[in-house]
């Protein structure tokens, strides 16, 4: 199946042990838990605080929207591709939101309104990218990060309007014990893409568009269908990113989300997702996306230099990178040992 | 072949085929039938029109002119997926594996097992099971030789990789398997176990169109060698040792 590789490579045996490609592929494989454990431990040592359950909820509140910007991007780079608007559009949903509660006093409305904000905008993006037969969504989704942007300054006057429905501000910003509210909605989330991902036909001619285009369309897989679902998922995404962000802050502000979409890419990298297409699975991006918050919420705890929190998270994801290249590497040996015991 | 076999008309049929590419003739007027249990070769040199026909045949392209019978039925091979309905399985040089799904997930690409039927295609739920069981009953039929059939493909060597191709050709082929330079990428040892499993697809009662400029492979599998020059069939011998020759001087044209 498409989530095993290393560990069942891991398996070949090779007279007395595992072959060191091998077992090298599974400890990459396992790389990104690895490297959370290492922080995490890190951290709390330096930080009595750290694993205090106050500080975990909030953890896992101020990585509730990139967790969810994340497993949509995860669906997009899975296909080659990118979103860059991400970050925008949740700017633009929470605006429209707020401007929609001050005539609607309606929970169900404003989230209704937020979550067709971010669908529209995906919409945008898959059917400019499919039909307008563009070289590469980069560029769409660029358009997009300036053009929402830009509609949620409008819109909102340059001005952050003030309130939220009780349900969003619940859902972005509620405790229940000591979990935020956000974290169910993601570990929700997680699972409908983990379920689409790995149960699904849908998911599986996501790995077969990333994993050779040419071939998935001459199997007969519809490729631009599949193409423009994750685009209009991963605005779907930025909306319910944008309820969580209004939410957690009681307004909507055309200044949410700037960069939120290089944080989500980040943590789809960490995950160990391939930019070539076709590799990632939401585990990892969930732990790609936990680590991107574990690191900023420990740095501010140990009083680190705020600016020096972009430069850790930079060699981190250089880190993931690297280990990338090193698993290809890695199974051009295991290639090369497979033929010489064929 | 057994008796059966001859007498039943073949499996594929090609008359009268013709195709231009603007002024360019690719296939003029080119015969071609290959019958169940028979290894056919289709030689020829670069640029003789061989890669055209096999693409008209899987219905990549379309034939200008001429028809085409599947066990003596007319039929309009109109799109790759028409092609596969048909029971034409085509395996080209590039391979089009998925390096990222593992046997089975190759296999079942674009016809995956699913349910339940009354949701749209895209949305129903893999029989993952039912697909791992039906694709290692095949590559154990036909002897490939996987050592974990969860291993995506991108970890296998050439020679897996290559049989892997023919084996999902092989499991969904109920009429003709084409073969498009099986054995151009592979090194000696690999290169046997392909023509191994081409013989055991031909026990098995395909109809088989092997493209190939290895000699020593066609002579060796082959029932029959048809040559094309220039977009025409110029020739059909039975491969055998002593008019290797001829062949090869049919291919490069030297009687000219």
């Amino acid at each position: 199946m498409v989530r095993a590789t290393a560990e069942n490579a891991a398996r070949v045996r090779t007279g007395g042990g595992y072959d060191p490609p091998s077992v090298g592929l599974a400890v990459i494989r396992i790389g990104p838990v690895l490297m959370l454990v290492v922080v995490v431990t890190i951290i709390s040592f330096l930080s009595p605080v750290f694993l205090t359950t106050r500080n975990v909820g909030n953890v896992l509140g101020q990585t509730a929207a990139i967790a969810v910007l994340a497993l949509a991007q995860l669906l997009v780079i899975l296909t080659r591709g990118i979103d860059l608007s991400v970050g925008s559009t949740l700017a633009l949903s929470a605006v429209v939101g707020a401007m929609v509660f001050e005539s609607v006093q309606s929970g169900p409305v404003v989230i209704l309104a937020m979550l067709a904000t971010g669908t529209a905008v995906g919409a945008v993006n898959g059917a400019l990218y499919v039909y307008g037969r563009l070289p590469h969504p980069f560029i769409v989704t660029l358009a997009t990060l300036s053009a929402a942007r830009g509609l949620a300054l409008w819109l909102s006057g340059g001005q952050p309007h003030r309130g939220m429905p009780d349900v969003v501000q619940t859902l972005g910003g509620g405790l229940l014990g000591w979990l935020p509210y956000s974290t169910f909605l993601v570990a929700g989330l997680a699972l409908l893409t983990l379920l689409l991902t790995t149960r699904l036909v849908w998911g599986r001619w996501i790995y077969a568009v990333g994993g050779n285009p040419e071939g998935a369309r001459r199997a007969a897989v519809p490729v631009k269908g599949v193409l423009i679902s994750v685009y209009v998922l991963s605005g779907l995404a930025a909306g319910v990113a944008g309820v969580i962000t209004a939410g957690r802050l009681n307004a909507g502000s055309p200044t949410f989300g700037e960069l939120a979409e290089l944080d989500a890419i980040a943590a789809v990298v960490i995950g160990g997702a391939s930019f070539l297409g076709g590799r990632g699975n939401v585990a990892n991006a969930l732990v790609g996306a936990l680590m991107i918050g574990v690191i900023r919420n420990g740095m501010n705890l140990l009083n680190v230099d705020a600016f020096l929190q972009p430069i850790v998270i930079g060699v981190v994801i250089l880190i993931a990178v690297e280990l990338d290249v090193i698993r290809g590497r890695l199974e051009e040996r295991f290639r090369v040992i497979q033929a010489v015991r064929s | 072949m057994t008796q059966a076999h001859m007498n039943a008309a073949p499996a594929l049929t090609v008359r009268g085929a013709t195709k231009r590419f603007g002024a360019v003739v690719a296939l003029d007027g080119v015969d071609l039938a290959v019958r169940r249990g028979e290894v056919l070769a289709l030689l020829g040199d670069n640029g003789a029109g061989k890669s055209t026909l096999i693409k008209c045949v899987s219905g990549v392209h379309r034939f200008d002119s001429g028809s085409v019978e599947m066990n003596g039925v007319p039929v309009e091979v109109s799109s790759p997926s028409v092609a596969r309905a048909l029971g034409i399985e085509t395996i080209y040089q590039d391979l089009a594996l998925f390096d990222n799904l593992d046997p089975a997930a190759n296999f079942y690409a674009g016809r995956e097992t699913a349910g339940p039927r009354w949701l749209p295609r895209g949305l129903r739920v893999l029989r993952r099971g039912p697909m791992a069981e039906a694709t290692a009953d095949v590559l154990k039929r036909l002897q490939v030789g996987v050592a974990d059939a969860r291993t995506t493909v991108g970890l296998m060597s050439g020679g897996q990789r290559q049989a892997i191709a023919v084996a999902r050709a092989a499991a969904f082929a109920t009429n003709v398997v084409i073969l498009d330079e099986p054995t151009a990428a592979l090194g000696v040892r690999e290169s046997r176990r392909v023509l191994d499993l081409i013989l055991r697809l031909r026990e098995e009662g395909h109809a088989i169109v092997v493209i190939s400029h290895a000699m020593d492979h066609v002579m060796e599998i082959a029932d029959r060698a048809v040559v094309m020059r220039r977009g025409h069939m110029v020739g059909e011998e039975i491969p055998r040792p002593e008019n290797r020759q001829k062949i090869v001087s049919l291919i490069v044209g030297g009687d000219d």
